[in-house]
């Protein structure tokens, strides 16, 4: 409280208007195509055909193309699974929660962060498919009514994973397709072409601006914005359960769920300045996506990813402090084991390097705020492989004790869904409004004035 | 001359025309115009053997049949691969014959064959050869196929179990590499022609008495075999037979005739010692006794029901084996100290011999061994091994003799083999000196394989191209019939009749479970060829034999009765009482310091001498105690290993010698300091496509003047990064309870062996959240005895065999990715040099509280009302939680389709009443429920409980010493019950309340008291 209220600036540029803030976002859809966004999207392309290539060896042959094994049963697949589901959690925190706490610096970057999601979540429900033995069966996990009268098992982790990410897919879609819907209009009314005024008057749902409409509207945010809330809690804490409910040590844990929500939102964090950071570069956008923005994300990776050093924290001290010689071994083994380094790396990028947040000059500091970010991506990935592999590859009888390595497979569908998510990205950015117009149009302050009349 | 009548045998690729039955070999050679050809010759010419340098037809036909023509498909999916195009390229072939094919007409049965109930298999008695001693078995038959061998309780080296090779054996009948019909120079002939061309040269040979004849065997047990070639020699008094193969016991008979003054062969009787010192005898280990041994080993060895006598091992060894790693005691010396210490302990014994320089190392050892015979005169045992010389085996009976073993713990019978008189290595060196000096006209390979197997320094390949006529007999072809002219396919013993003699003497027939799948012929039937009747049958001439031997008076019913049972009943070999005479202590050679690296050579633990190197199981059955897989190497003990900077996988070049080697480094607690062990049995090129080129061929270090050891070997280090395929990585319990283990001592004191904080008694029952399951049935459960288990790793291969479990390939196996669904588990302990051995089986323990069946998310793995965890393949898509969530790691994923569903004679090989899994889908350990089924189908029909013993499984049916066992812990009387009810009882993790099904025995030693650290010796 005595400290000095530090000015982080405003959360819109000065000097803009409706007329501007509306043209200088809807450019960037209704331009020309630019030749660096030529260049990012086909990199993008390639990748994303190593991926299809890798599945369909993958399909042929069959998983023994990774490197899993007895008794690392897991790797890449879950990996990738938890860490894209993670990094898809920040759009939803952005837009869900801090909607409804009115933190009105979010709206710049929402759009964005859920779109993020969206792709996030799809590159992460491909694994789960594609992880299994037998992939073209994947449908045996749905609860649907058949002819051999079964049922899954609902006492499966995997199965309420099954619930868990499908139902976040379709709310984080539902909520981004109705938060889209006024802007989808504006394009529809400014698109130059005939084709791009059907496609975005079909999306736009026929939405004219009236009062009826925005109250509407502002009613179905709101109850979508409340059904994604305990999504940002309930989605990870349930993939944290695919661990937590198992057996082995290193993953039965109560500490899990909070732990992972926490590293999940740190996570997603850490994606959207790494992709925000160059993008407001190149668009210009500098305006909207305010150093203010850059500080507050800043903050919130901090203080999340102080959680998470915390979990890493009370897995050490519980392991002692249990008397459990299955979990200190695991312990010794994380800091003193063959992956010894994994880990050590980890402490190195997802604790002690993001401890430089705490300094303002760094949040600050667009380059080095851009490498702390990209830090915390390797981090989290890092984080999942000692959870899963080094948690797998020693357990309780040392007879059966192994080691992994990923093949070229493995990381060809991991640089591969990387891949999938930028091409998505990209068509996105050039497709749609990657920043909420009319959102952005409140925070002006002609905005502000109208205020108590409406 | 062509042979254009047999078109459909006719190889479409070959460019030369095959000539006809043999000749230009009969034929004799032009020595004119050969002189001619060598004198017309300008400058330096090499040739190698008449035959080229006649040029022969034959000759050039043979050189081009000499290349291999298999390329090694080591890694099972490249097999695979190899498969499905061959598979593509036999349906486009058969596309070309879309013709209207003959009208056949094909009937069901009207009139079943009797007994034949499809589903319901059938058991034959039969016997299996190893070294060419017997082993009786038992082998299912479903609808005429045999799929599983098990042992025959009746017969004397079995009592119901079975060995390795035994189980593995099943496979060699199906195995798609094997020879399948005759063959001249590699042109596929008929068996026809091979009689006509064997009757020319018997003709010929008769003529001269056989002077030119030679015939090679491996040992000949078979009375009716032996008799039909002691009859071939009366007919031709100047041929010769010879006999070698690797593993023989020519140092035990050289020894007996050093101590007794004749050839004898020992049968131990463990049951009744209570001292027993193993010098490099492998008792347990494999070898055709090893089974039975076992047996009376464990016998000797229970704790429980308030046995106090225990016996007590001891072992003495360069390279650890089953016995020593079980033993109480164990004693790692090189080669050339052991033969110093069987001189020290007869020394301390009395006997007046002088200990050698040097025993000072283990004198505290030697006394207090000593003192231990001592006091069990008359039940006690020192056994020797076939390794060391016929001087230390002579000393080792006058030890026998003054401690009167003889006739109470060891019996000494007239020699199982034919002219044993002769030893393995003179019969060959004999045979290669006639060959090299052009004596030998015609050369009939009876099933060895010389070429691989001969030692290095005789060169036989080189002196058998000498011979004109080269005959081979085998189940393959092998390197020997590569460079031989005719090779005639042997009949699997399965589909063979025959006979054989077991280790004590006892004879028993083997009959065909199957007609041959191919042109197979019995060794019998190869050797009629060579007779006035070429056509009988080998099922007429056991017959006669035994006639000739029974009388016709009650034949048929004492055949019948012998083929039903298995044995001949009464036929084993009385024990000859004999005396060791003066010289076993006598003019003792002095022995030659220790120095330099030691050599030690010995036959492979799973392909033994390179017989079974074709069998994948065997390949992938990993070696007891180092848990290598598909691999030889030169092992190493750790000091060793650093004293020259090895590490595992580093390739060394091992000198002996002239003779060299490349190997890669593999250390193994235990061994013998300053020793190099290798195995035989690798390094082949024409075992087939599993066992071509894998490994090393450690025979080219081998020598004829002392096969086993050799001292002054040299290592280098040439390379490194050697792969192996190793199934175990980590040796060390780490401090945790999983293998329970005291001394008697200890036992007497706390039967439980609980580690303190870890007794069970101590927190009862774990809670649940759950509701416990009444179990109101049958509850199935397994009890694992430990103090019995020896390693031996059969119960893994039954399992393979019963339930149809894949052969996944070194490449797969190096990944961690082998299908077996029991593993032995082997730990050491305490020190690297001299480590105490565990193992411990691990199949699916079938917890109560299974935590693979509760994160399963499809309900592919459930628990049934009698409490087996049970997978169902048809519903698993494969998600692998269950196995990474299994506690025991029990669990295997089919990563890749590892089962071969293309190659035809594989497919009959399978148990029909076990799923063949599919690509993607888990396994694991059923308990054998197709067993518990089948009982209680039989039960129910016939109105009545499952009895206890009922249901065998199948690692319970072949181990050898009855370490496990299976049935209803619901039943209080079943011996699973009692067994779960004893105090050396416990489950495997039970901390975690997964409440398994399977528990397991603590295992007791009985170590020397004087020898127990403290006193001064570990």
């Amino acid at each position: 409280m005595s400290a000095p209220a530090r000015d982080l600036g405003p959360i819109i540029g000065p000097g803009h208007t409706f007329e501007t803030v509306t043209d200088k976002i809807a450019a960037v859809v209704l331009s020309e195509t630019r030749r660096g966004w030529m260049l990012g999207f086909g990199v993008s392309f390639v990748l994303l055909t190593i991926f299809l290539q890798c599945v369909a060896v993958l399909l042929v042959r069959g998983i023994g193309i990774w490197g899993i094994n007895i008794p690392v049963g897991w790797g890449f697949d879950i990996i990738n699974f938890v860490w894209w589901i993670g990094i898809g959690h920040a759009g939803t925190l952005i837009s869900a929660i801090l909607l409804l706490f009115r933190q009105t610096w979010r709206t710049s970057i929402n759009r964005f962060a859920e779109a993020m999601t969206l792709f996030a979540v799809a590159c992460a429900g491909l694994y789960p498919v594609l992880h299994l033995g037998r992939p073209w069966l994947f449908y045996w996990l749905l609860p649907y009514p058949n002819t051999m009268a079964l049922w899954p098992n609902f006492r499966s982790p995997l199965m309420w994973d099954v619930f868990a990410v499908s139902t976040y897919a379709t709310v984080s879609a539902l909520f981004w397709f109705v938060g889209l819907i006024p802007d989808l209009a504006t394009l529809r009314d400014r698109s130059p072409s005939r084709a791009g005024r059907i496609i975005y008057g079909i999306l736009a749902m026929g939405w004219r601006g009236s009062a009826k409409h925005w109250n509407r509207y502002e009613t179905a945010y709101l109850l979508l914005a409340g059904l994604s809330t305990p999504l940002v809690v309930s989605v990870h804490s349930v993939v944290s359960f695919d661990f937590a409910v198992g057996i082995i040590p290193g993953w039965h844990a109560t500490i899990f769920p909070p732990y992972f929500v926490a590293g999940a939102i740190y996570a997603g964090f850490a994606m959207v300045l790494t992709l925000t950071i160059p993008l407001r570069k190149y668009y210009g956008l500098e305006d909207f996506i305010t150093m203010r923005h850059i500080n507050y994300m800043a903050r919130v990776m901090l203080a999340t990813g102080l959680v998470v050093a915390y979990g890493y924290l009370m897995e050490v001290f519980m392991a002692w402090y249990s008397g459990n010689e299955f979990e200190a071994f695991m312990v010794k083994n994380r800091l003193t084991g063959p992956y010894a380094t994994l880990y050590f790396a980890l402490i190195l990028t997802n604790v002690i390097i993001p401890q430089l947040l705490w300094f303002h000059r760094v949040r600050t500091n667009i380059p080095l705020l851009f490498c702390v970010a990209m830090s915390i991506n390797i981090g989290m990935w890092l984080e999942r492989y000692v959870i899963i592999v080094v948690s797998l590859h020693r357990d309780f009888l040392p007879s059966s004790w192994g080691m992994y390595a990923g093949t070229v497979f493995d990381y060809g569908t991991f640089f591969g869904t990387i891949g999938l998510f930028l091409t998505l990205m990209f068509l996105f950015i050039r497709l749609l409004p990657m920043i909420s117009i009319f959102e952005m149009r409140t925070l002006l302050p002609e905005a502000k004035v109208k205020e108590g009349h409406a | 001359m062509n042979d254009h009548d047999s078109l459909a045998h006719e190889r479409p690729q070959k460019g030369s025309v095959p000539p006809a039955e043999g000749n230009g070999h009969e034929a004799p050679y032009d020595w004119e115009s050969l002189r001619a050809k060598l004198s017309a010759a300008t400058g330096r010419k090499y040739w190698r053997s008449l035959d080229e340098l006649a040029d022969s037809e034959g000759f050039r036909a043979f050189l081009e049949a000499e290349f291999p023509r298999e390329a090694s498909l080591l890694d099972a999916v490249g097999r695979r691969q190899f498969l499905q195009l061959m598979g593509a390229s036999l349906g486009l072939a058969g596309l070309s014959a879309c013709t209207k094919q003959p009208l056949e007409r094909i009937y069901p049965y009207v009139k079943p064959p009797e007994e034949v109930i499809p589903g319901k298999p059938l058991f034959f008695a039969t016997t299996l050869p190893l070294a060419g001693i017997g082993r009786g078995v038992l082998v299912e038959s479903h609808s005429g196929r045999p799929t599983k061998v098990e042992g025959n309780p009746d017969h004397p080296a079995s009592l119901g179990a079975t060995d390795i090779y035994a189980q593995a054996d099943i496979l060699t009948l199906y195995d798609p590499d094997r020879s399948q019909t005759p063959r001249f120079a590699g042109v596929i002939r008929p068996w026809a022609a091979f009689v006509a061309a064997a009757q020319a040269s018997y003709e010929q040979q008769k003529a001269k008495r056989g002077a030119g004849l030679r015939i090679l065997s491996e040992s000949v047990t078979s009375p009716s075999l032996v008799a039909m070639l002691e009859a071939l020699l009366r007919e031709m008094p100047e041929a010769r037979w010879h006999r070698y193969q690797p593993v023989n016991r020519d140092a035990v008979h050289a020894g007996t005739r050093l101590a007794f003054g004749e050839v004898l062969d020992p049968v131990y009787r463990l049951e009744r010692a209570q001292v027993v010192v193993s010098i490099e005898a492998d008792l347990l280990g494999p070898n055709p006794t090893g089974v039975r041994y076992a047996r009376e080993y464990a016998r000797t060895r229970r704790v429980d029901d308030g046995n106090a006598k225990m016996s007590r091992w001891y072992a003495v060894e360069a390279v650890p084996s089953l016995t020593g790693a079980v033993a109480d005691h164990r004693l790692a010396l090189r080669p050339s100290e052991i033969e110093g210490f069987v001189r020290a302990l007869a020394a301390a014994l009395g006997l007046p011999v002088a200990p050698p320089a040097g025993a000072q190392k283990y004198a505290a050892w030697v006394q207090a061994l000593a003192k231990d015979l001592k006091a069990n005169r008359g039940r006690s045992l020192v056994a020797l091994g076939e390794t060391l010389s016929p001087q230390a085996q002579a000393l080792a009976w006058a030890i026998n003799e003054s401690l009167g073993n003889l006739g109470q713990t060891v019996e000494l019978i007239e020699p199982l083999e034919a002219r044993a008189e002769e030893s393995h290595l003179d019969s060959l060196r004999a045979l290669v000196a006639d060959m090299q000096a052009g004596r030998v006209e015609v050369l009939l390979v009876l099933g060895a394989n010389p070429v691989y197997t001969a030692p290095a320094d005789l060169a036989f390949a080189q002196a058998l191209e000498k011979v004109p006529l080269r005959i081979h007999w085998g189940l393959y072809q092998d390197e020997t019939a590569q460079l031989c002219h005719w090779h005639v396919p042997a009949a699997h013993v399965l589909e063979s009749w025959g006979d054989l003699r077991a280790y004590d003497g006892t004879v028993s027939l083997i009959q065909p479970l199957i007609a041959p799948l191919y042109e197979g012929k019995t060794a019998h039937e190869l050797l009629a060829a060579f007779s006035d009747k070429p056509s009988r049958t080998a099922y007429d001439m056991v017959r006669d034999y035994w006639k000739g031997v029974w009388g016709e008076a009650g034949f048929e019913e004492r055949w019948r009765r012998a083929l039903h049972d298995g044995v001949v009943a009464g036929s084993a070999a009385e024990g000859k009482s004999v005396r060791v005479g003066p010289q076993a202590t006598q003019g003792l050679a002095p022995l030659a310091p220790a120095q330099g690296l030691e050599l030690v050579v010995r036959p492979d633990p799973t392909v033994y001498d390179g017989r079974y190197a074709n069998n994948g199981w065997l390949q992938e059955l990993p070696k007891p105690l180092t848990k290598l897989t598909w691999d030889n190497a030169a092992y190493l003990a750790p000091s060793t290993a650093e004293r020259l900077g090895l590490h595992n996988g580093d390739v060394v070049e091992i000198r002996v010698e002239d003779r060299v080697t490349r190997a890669p480094v593999w250390i193994q607690p235990g061994q013998a300091a300053e020793t190099v062990a290798v195995h035989l049995g690798y390094g082949r090129t024409q075992a087939g496509r599993v066992g071509s080129n894998v490994g090393f061929n450690a025979y080219t270090l081998c020598s004829s003047r002392a096969f086993w050891n050799a001292t002054g070997v040299e290592l280098r280090k040439v390379g490194k990064g050697y792969r192996f395929a190793c199934t175990q990585d980590h040796f060390s319990l780490e401090g945790r309870d999983i293998v329970r283990k005291g001394t008697l001592e200890q036992y007497r004191h706390d039967p439980s062996l609980a580690p303190h904080g870890h007794g069970e008694g101590e927190h009862g029952e774990l809670p649940s959240m759950y509701p416990p399951y009444p179990y109101e049935g049958y509850a199935w459960a397994m009890s694992i005895d430990l103090n019995a288990c020896i390693g031996c790793g059969a119960c893994t291969i039954a399992c393979v065999a019963e339930n149809n479990i894949a052969v996944v390939g070194k490449d797969q196996v190096a990944r961690g990715r082998e299908m077996h669904w029991i593993r032995v588990d082997r730990y050491y302990e305490g020190d690297w040099e001299a480590p105490e051995f565990v193992h411990q089986p691990i199949p699916c323990q079938q917890c109560e509280n299974a935590p693979c069946e509760l994160v399963c998310p499809v309900n592919a793995t459930v628990h049934t009302a009698e409490g087996l965890n049970d997978m169902v393949y048809n519903r698993c898509v494969g998600t692998k939680y269950c196995s990474n969530n299994c506690p025991y790691k029990v669990r295997r994923f089919n990563f890749y389709l590892y089962q071969d569903w293309n190659s035809e004679s594989l497919k009959a090989l399978r148990n029909p009443d076990v799923t063949v899994r599919s690509r993607g889908v888990m396994e694991k350990c059923t308990y054998c429920v197709q067993r518990i089924n089948e009982a209680r189908i039989t039960a129910k029909r016939e109105g009545r409980q499952i009895r206890d013993g009922e249901i065998l499984t199948a690692c319970q049916q072949v181990c050898p010493t009855e370490a496990i066992v299976f049935g209803n812990m619901n039943d209080p009387n079943s011996r699973v019950a009692r067994l779960r009810s004893l105090p050396r009882k416990y489950q495997l993790l039970a901390e975690l309340n997964t409440r398994p099904r399977t528990t397991y025995l603590a295992a007791v030693r009985n170590p020397n008291p004087e020898l127990m650290p403290g006193k001064g010796h570990a």
